[in-house]
């Protein structure tokens, strides 16, 4: 009986191995020092023809945050998939901290349910037990959304596996660019197309319900900033100035973007309201401003300027338009993406010559580069505040690059094919 | 989008209270009374379509240097530049066409930074035009940033030929 599982899981699993990524591949090159113990038992199909390995899709999430380390499948004594058949000597003999045993069914609807326990083998509990549902083309979200109820039980942090990354990619054949704008879940998986222009696509940004992007297109012969809807790709232009319209930022409530215009002979920041197509002119300085970024409270924009002689980040309040420095330290601090704590700011920062990526905590002021790598750009953080992706070369091409904001996890997503930047991590979507 | 399914977690808590006799070692009262139900309906992403209007620019065979460097993070002409720059003028002067200044930077630093500093060198290379006395309205500035290199790969020569404006 176990012989005949532990083929079935075995061929699934090569099964998955041959589809499972679609351009990125995920290589973790740093992990945490003392990461939990885990095991996953394969989950219980229930006889169920499922072309996912669910478990191996958990285990993949797990350890890409690099806090965890799993138990090898070949290692395990038996596969439960239910607690009340879980004997916690034999796990806690492997060393494992927490055990997950979990099972599928159809439900009458036809759609799939994947019902998960997690233990603690210490204290011999259950921690929890989950049902998650999804309609059989969705069998990743769902294993995702299961990750994420591990991740949030063990570290008390909410997880983000079951979120969205959207990037531009470029190829170039002589003298002939291919630029896409693409989207695919937080693990690089299910890539999927939104636009392809052969003239520049940039600056991805989410709407905050994540149903959106706002980009910036050069497909009339100029920059332009176009809004599309994912499910639908539905899509508007915004903005038609002359010179510079670029830098779209979503606000916190979703009814207004920031933007950096250049109509009126330089750039500033500006907020455009959706609904009335109100227009503000948010900053007046001869210097360029650029790279307006909402903090969470919506209430302050961040944003780069080389008002001081430099590019550094400073802060408006909305309220009163007053500008306040935030950085000094270096001589190019630009591109600031927030933490929804709203204290925890990444940005790109050059000492000396190099530019890496580096986070500015704004209470106590100290500043961590957490890249050693040089040209990194478009540090976007996760929805969680964990971690964050951006945009660094590996043997002169452009990769996407993720590393926690106190540097101890690290993993790259190479892609098969051009190159690939500015990452937009999206906001929770459920 | 989370329901709290009472009826199921009061049959799972029943079944799991009934099961306790012959589980293996097994903690009773620690056993969870309520189960989330998590519902996924992710809806799929999909393609736009563009209609790519390329603007067509006439290529004019002068023989005056048309390409401008700059130094880092700089938009000031250098002495080189505005003696090219004084030729173009003269040319310029002689016919009614309208010219396209293209600002570019390197690949160093960050790309919208770097839309704004394409646009700031293509623009003090149209004032010195207007300077030299062609119409304003003959000119476009557009930055393209750091999104068309001339030259590939990441040493100085290559961003020294990087950062430019083309006048087309």
């Amino acid at each position: 009986m176990t012989f005949i599982r532990q083929y079935s899981m075995l061929l699934i699993a090569l099964l998955i191995a041959s589809n499972a990524y679609g351009e990125l591949v995920i290589r973790v090159t740093e992990g945490n020092d003392q990461p939990t113990v885990i095991a996953l038992s394969p989950f219980d199909l229930n006889g169920l023809k499922i072309n996912e390995d669910i478990a191996d899709i958990v285990e993949s999430d797990l350890r890409r945050s690099g806090l965890f380390r799993l138990i090898p499948r070949k290692d395990m004594l038996a596969f439960p998939s239910n607690s009340s058949d879980v004997y916690f000597r034999d796990w806690r003999l492997l060393g494992a901290e927490y055990l997950v045993v979990g099972s599928m069914s159809v439900l009458p609807d036809e759609r799939y349910e994947l019902e998960l326990s997690l233990l603690s083998i210490n204290s011999k509990k259950v921690q929890f037990t989950h049902r998650v549902r999804s309609s059989a083309t969705k069998i990743r979200d769902l294993a995702h959304s299961a990750s994420d109820k591990i991740y949030k039980s063990i570290t008390g942090i909410r997880g983000a596996f079951s979120t969205r990354l959207a990037y531009v990619s470029v190829i170039r054949e002589g003298d002939d660019f291919t630029y896409r704008l693409q989207v695919a879940d937080a693990d690089g998986a299910r890539e999927s197309l939104m636009l392809e222009s052969k003239q520049p696509i940039m600056s991805p940004n989410w709407s905050p319900d994540g149903k959106a992007l706002a980009y910036v297109s050069f497909e009339t012969g100029r920059p332009a900033i176009f809004r599309q809807n994912l499910a639908t790709a539905t899509r508007e232009q915004l903005t038609d100035f002359k010179g510079l319209n670029g830098a779209p930022s979503w606000s916190p409530d979703g009814s207004t973007i920031a933007m950096v215009l250049s109509k009126d002979g330089n750039p500033e920041i500006y907020s455009l309201e959706l609904a009335s197509r109100k227009l503000t002119r948010l900053t007046r300085h001869f210097a360029i401003d650029t790279e307006p970024t909402w903090m969470p409270d919506g209430k302050h924009i961040l944003f780069t300027s080389d008002r001081g002689g430099t590019p550094q980040i400073y802060k408006l309040k909305l309220a009163d338009r007053t500008i306040q420095r935030i950085t000094f330290q270096g001589n190019y601090n630009a591109r600031a993406s927030i933490a929804p704590d709203g204290r925890t700011m990444a940005m790109v920062h050059r000492s000396s010559r190099v530019f890496h990526i580096a986070v500015l905590d704004l209470k106590t002021r100290r500043l961590i580069e957490l890249t050693e790598t040089t040209l990194d750009e478009s540090p976007s953080v996760a929805p969680n505040g964990a971690i964050l992706m951006y945009a660094t070369k590996y043997n002169d091409r452009g990769i996407l690059a993720a590393v926690s904001v106190d540097a101890g996890v690290k993993y790259n997503l190479p892609a098969k094919l051009g190159d690939v930047r500015e990452p937009a991590w999206s906001p929770f979507l459920r | 989008m989370k329901t709290r399914i009472n009826l199921y977690a009061s049959l799972l808590a029943i079944t799991i209270l009934t099961g306790c006799s012959s589980s293996p070692v097994y903690d009773s009262e620690s056993e969870t009374t309520e189960i989330d139900t998590t519902e996924i309906d992710n809806a799929d992403v999909k393609t736009a379509e563009v209609e790519s209007a390329e603007i067509e620019v006439v290529p004019v065979v002068v023989d005056v240097a048309t390409v401008f460097y700059f130094d880092f993070d700089k938009a000031l002409l250098t002495a080189e530049s505005r003696a090219d720059l004084l030729e173009n003028a003269v040319v310029l002067a002689s016919n009614t066409r309208s010219v396209r200044l293209e600002g570019h930077a390197d690949e160093r630093g960050t790309r919208e930074y770097n839309m704004a500093l394409g646009e700031r060198r293509a623009t003090s290379v149209k004032e010195f035009l207007v300077m030299q006395g062609v119409a304003s309205d003959r000119i476009e500035v557009i930055s393209f940033g750091e999104e068309r290199a001339a030259a590939y790969g990441s040493d100085d020569d290559a961003w020294r030929l990087n950062r430019r404006v083309e006048l087309k």
